[in-house]
């Protein structure tokens, strides 16, 4: 058999009918563009995310007190964290940084402008934690948190929204809650707000003051530290959990009264969810490419009835079944590859260009254009395969005087 | 004169349509001989079996008893494959309703069935189907379309088709059962100059002024051959065409 010779008589079948051969591949280019598109917003959506919750902290874990909820029970009520469960924590080998974090809503003003906003009591260990960055001014000293002395750092928001007229915030006096606070350091641009929180939208201040002077508290409400290294995230959050629970006298068997969430683990989670959306997105666009498919079948089936003459032509002028079986199949393939080619390039397009709208970078994988091709290949073959063996079993002698 | 070599033999050939309740009989025991540069009409009314003993001769159908030998192969013991490549190198049909395929040009239609024989180069193919078109005067029509082809243009593209593969033997089925008196006649005459440069045809055709220009006669009746009588007055289509009143423009 000559394959070439095959080759050549499907693609001149092709080009004798443009627009229907169009028309045919049309399933198959929204098929394979859904699907493109589909898995590259998901997978830009996850890496942004991902991007995202890096950016709240380095390696950070995070402790709150409290049990987590089971059922509509909650037994948190009596579990505090203690400045003493710090200071064990902080004794362990894969803390980098740790501090206490006491928090409020709190109402400032200055002048006459008012904000609310929320105001964190940490220590300096907070910054590099959260990966804050001091714009101008500085950050309070040790004398300065053991002395409870009422000064604060505030975000890019805060200083816009008290400052309008542009005013140096630095050294000037705002009222937290009514407690004058002075202001000797501005964090930087943390950029846009993520995970509904905007990070330029806060007042750090050493926690002694919060606690005392704001919430007239001696507990703490959480603990936040970073880890070394990203990789010894489970083995940090296993080891707290064990210094915890030793602190808090926890017996064995009982639930734990506070709650461990690791960075690394948030992202892990949030990406299980997120690769579960785009391979459902996939999956449905995987069905308009089946549609597609069934399409190129459709038309092929048309196809051998309309031209059951020229096969039986062919046959009389010596195809064999086998020839014109290749034939169609070869149309259908190139039908199906031409069709996925076209749909990889729109795909990509749509990718970038939703991309642009929604403000996610589109990212194509090169295993979902592989992934969609060959999915549409193996289509086009499959359904090309019950026509063609329809038109090669044809009987010439039927096939040569269909009218 | 010499004797000429034997292109088909049929001993005793035999055709049964098994249809459920009924078996047909379509033909019941031909003999028949045809000879290189013979040119025979094979001629019957509907369901004489003239159709079916075409499709034998075309190696589209197999008998169902009896023996079948074209150009010195016999082709009981052949399978499917081998009998289209049969098709391929020794015979070339020529249909009623012409065949060609449609948004393809004279050229490319001549050139099919060299598209199914592995052996031919594309350079060769195309100066085979040149030479083929020439041969029936299309040479400038090449490369239109059937669309813009006349009638019997479109059949004489046919004809170069199934010249094209220089074959033992060409099968004409009811060739000017579309065409006109005139084009018939134009037909017949491309038909005789091929004969006279040696080309055996067997023509099938009900018409019996158009089997005058052939040399023999097989007429078919109930499946059988009841006469095989050569042409005594055969007719030179040429002369004829010569002859016709030349048709006035109104």
């Amino acid at each position: 058999m000559n394959y070439l010779n095959t080759f050549k008589i499907a693609l001149t079948a092709i080009r004798r009918n443009k627009l229907r051969a169009f028309l045919t591949m049309l399933g198959i280019i929204i098929g394979v563009a859904s699907v493109i598109a589909m898995l590259a917003m998901g997978e830009g959506s996850k890496s942004y995310i991902k991007n995202q919750m890096s950016g709240l902290g380095t390696n950070l874990v995070m402790i709150m007190p409290g049990a987590e909820a089971h059922g509509p029970v909650r037994s948190s009520g009596t579990s505090k964290l203690e400045m003493s469960d710090l200071e064990a924590i902080a004794r362990n080998q894969y803390v980098a940084a740790i501090s206490p974090l006491v928090q409020s809503s709190a109402q400032v003003v200055y002048g006459n402008n008012n904000w609310s906003t929320s105001i964190y009591g940490v220590t300096q260990e907070y910054l590099p934690i959260k990966n804050l960055v001091i714009g101008s001014g500085r950050v309070f000293t040790v004398k300065e948190l053991h002395a409870l002395e009422k000064v604060c750092i505030i975000g890019q928001k805060v200083a816009t929204e008290l400052f309008p007229q542009g005013e140096d915030p630095l050294g000037k006096t705002i009222r937290v809650k009514n407690t004058p606070f002075k202001v000797i350091g501005i964090l930087q641009d943390k950029g846009t707000a993520s995970m509904g929180q905007d990070q330029n939208d806060v007042i750090i201040a050493p926690y002694t003051t919060v606690q005392r002077r704001l919430l007239s508290i001696d507990y703490i409400q959480g603990i936040n530290l970073s880890v070394t290294d990203d990789k010894d995230s489970e083995a940090a959050v296993a080891e707290i959990k064990q210094i915890l629970r030793r602190e808090h006298k926890i017996k064995e068997g009982d639930d734990d009264d506070f709650n461990i969430m690791s960075q690394s683990e948030m992202i892990s989670t949030v990406s299980t969810v997120i690769d579960a959306i785009k391979y459902l997105l996939g999956a449905i666009a995987g069905i308009s490419l089946l549609v597609g498919g069934i399409g190129i079948m459709n038309i092929m089936l048309v196809s051998v009835t309309e031209r059951t003459r020229e096969i039986g032509l062919r046959m009389s002028v010596g195809g064999r079944g086998n020839d014109i079986l290749l034939q169609f199949l070869i149309e259908a393939a190139v039908l199906s590859v031409l069709g996925g080619i076209i749909g990889i390039i729109i795909g990509y397009l749509l990718a970038t260009f939703a991309g642009n709208m929604l403000g996610v970078e589109a990212l194509v994988r090169p295993y979902s254009v592989v992934l969609s091709f060959s999915v549409c290949v193996g289509i086009g073959l499959f359904f090309g395969w019950y026509p063609a063996r329809k038109a090669a079993n044809l009987n010439p002698i039927d096939a040569i005087r269909y009218e | 004169m010499s004797e000429k070599k034997t292109i088909i033999e049929v001993k005793d050939l035999k055709k049964e349509f098994d249809l459920g309740e009924v078996k047909v009989h379509a033909l019941r025991g031909i003999n028949l001989q045809i000879k290189e540069g013979e040119f025979v009409a094979i001629m019957g009314t509907s369901g004489s079996g003239k159709s079916t003993m075409l499709n034998i001769l075309g190696c589209l159908d197999r008998p169902t008893s009896g023996e079948y030998i074209i150009d010195g192969v016999p082709i009981n013991d052949l399978t499917k494959n081998e009998l289209a490549g049969l098709r391929n190198t020794k015979l070339g049909f020529v249909f009623q309703s012409y065949n060609l395929l449609s948004r393809t040009t004279a050229l490319e239609n001549v050139e099919l069935p060299l598209y199914y024989n592995s052996k031919i180069k594309a350079k060769e193919r195309k100066e085979k189907a040149i030479a083929a078109l020439e041969a029936v005067g299309l040479a400038d029509r090449m490369h239109h379309t059937p669309n813009q082809l006349s009638g019997g243009q479109q059949q004489r593209v046919a004809i170069a088709r199934s010249l094209v593969n220089d074959p033992v033997v060409i099968l004409a089925d009811e060739a000017t059962g579309n065409l006109d008196t005139r084009t018939s006649y134009e037909i017949m005459s491309l038909f005789q100059k091929l004969n006279e440069e040696g080309k055996t045809i067997v023509f099938v055709t009900h018409e019996p002024d158009i089997a005058r220009f052939t040399s023999r006669q097989v007429i078919f009746r109930d499946g059988h051959v009841i006469s095989k009588e050569l042409v005594k007055d055969r007719l030179s289509a040429a002369k004829m065409l010569a002859e016709l009143p030349v048709e006035e423009d109104y």
